[in-house]
């Protein structure tokens, strides 16, 4: 190694027969250090995780057959959000699924703000309703969306059949196979 | 004419500061991260604003990978016992008493009733590697599925528990409506969805909130 060496080289002469003390260079090669340094870095990069998971809270209605049980909505409060194939999003309001009007998840926010500006707070509510084609990311954003947007009534639906068929030709109309 | 002396330079590089470095760079992973939890599969979960933590103890998690496989997870293997002896007995497994050890210390399963005989009674190196088909659950009744939620809820009666879903970004959603049927068929109506975190957008009613709050905690 390309050390200094730090014995002195021009001292004074002691005489022969006096052995000059070496002095060792107390340099010490720190490449194995870095390597085993980054080598535990590396480690830990992979088998480590910084994000830490955050929970949603999701509460499902009680399942009940009785018509006097379930909870009732105003039409005229009431806004329905279909969720389609390709992350297609498609909102009506109040009871006319004919209506269908087609949106996005960024749009979407628009719709419920003005919903919500416009009907009194306590008959406002949001329907989701996602079908068979939709996938867990849309739902969780619809419900994150209700998060968002501080809407205090909101329930995730099983999709009717007339809304699916109103749905699936919406999607055709619009492209979507 | 005097010749240019070509000076050698030393080669040694110090490297102290680099070993500083690393080291810090080490010392800030090993606190600031946490080691992976044990997962059955790969699955890369949605996002939310919400900003609650996961709890870790008595929870139940029924992770969904993106091809609708469903797996069951808890954390502690007391619960896991004695669920194992449950499910063997309402179920008639047949497992013996090394295959309800293999259980107990299994941190996940998928598997169907049928199955689980044969998973548990391979070695467990061997185990690993099997490609588990996931817990049935074909519709609205639950499946299997349910049947490990009822006695799971019986196991941890009188606890606090949470039940956890946690579910890919593509998976479809009839599969995840049939695992919240599963649990709402045995009268579980509260679950949390296991997310990663993102900020509520700047200018809602979220945001507006959030930020009050935080002008109230620096303000008093």
């Amino acid at each position: 190694m390309a050390s200094m060496d730090t014995a002195d080289s021009g001292g004074g002469k002691k005489g022969p027969g006096v052995k000059k003390a070496k002095k060792l260079s107390t340099r010490v090669d720190m490449t194995p250090m870095v390597d085993l340094g980054f080598l535990l870095i590396t480690f830990f990069i992979f088998s480590t995780t910084m994000s830490q998971p955050t929970a949603m809270q999701l509460i499902m209605p009680k399942d009940t057959e009785k018509v006097e049980e379930q909870t009732k909505i105003k039409a005229s409060g009431a806004l329905i959000i279909l969720l389609g194939k390709d992350n297609g999003v498609y909102y009506y309001e109040g009871d006319d699924p004919t209506q269908l009007q087609t949106s996005t998840y960024k749009k979407i926010r628009e719709v419920i703000i003005n919903k919500k500006k416009s009907t009194k707070p306590e008959d406002f509510v949001v329907v989701i309703k996602p079908n068979s084609e939709a996938n867990y990311q849309n739902v969780v954003a619809l419900l994150d969306e209700m998060a968002i947007n501080e809407v205090k009534k909101y329930a995730l639906v099983s999709i009717s059949p007339v809304e699916n068929e109103i749905l699936t030709t919406t999607e055709k109309a619009n492209g979507i196979e | 004419m005097a010749k240019a002396k070509l000076v050698r330079k030393s080669t040694w590089v110090d490297m102290t500061a680099f070993v500083d470095v690393s080291f810090l760079i080490l010392t800030f992973f090993i606190l600031a991260t946490k080691f992976k939890p044990v997962e059955p599969v790969e699955v890369t979960t949605p996002s939310s604003v919400s900003a609650d933590k996961v709890p870790e103890v008595d929870a139940f998690l029924v992770t969904i990978d993106k091809n609708g496989r469903v797996f069951v997870q808890m954390d502690d293997p007391n619960a896991r016992q004695s669920i194992a002896n449950n499910l063997n007995e309402t179920r008639q497994l047949g497992l013996s008493a090394a295959n309800i050890k293999a259980f107990t210390n299994a941190p996940s399963l998928g598997v169907p009733f049928a199955g689980m005989k044969e998973l548990l009674s391979m070695d467990p190196e061997q185990a690993k590697n099997v490609k588990q088909p996931g817990i049935p659950v074909p519709d609205s009744t639950g499946g299997e599925l349910y049947y490990w939620i009822r006695d799971a809820k019986s196991t941890y009666a009188g606890k606090k528990i949470s039940w956890l879903i946690k579910a890919d970004n593509e998976t479809k959603f009839p599969v995840v409506k049939n695992v919240l049927d599963a649990f709402t068929r045995n009268d579980i109506n509260k679950f949390q969805l296991v997310t990663s975190f993102e900020d509520a957008p700047p200018g809602t009613p979220l945001y507006n909130t959030r930020q009050e709050l935080i002008r109230k905690g620096s303000g008093g």
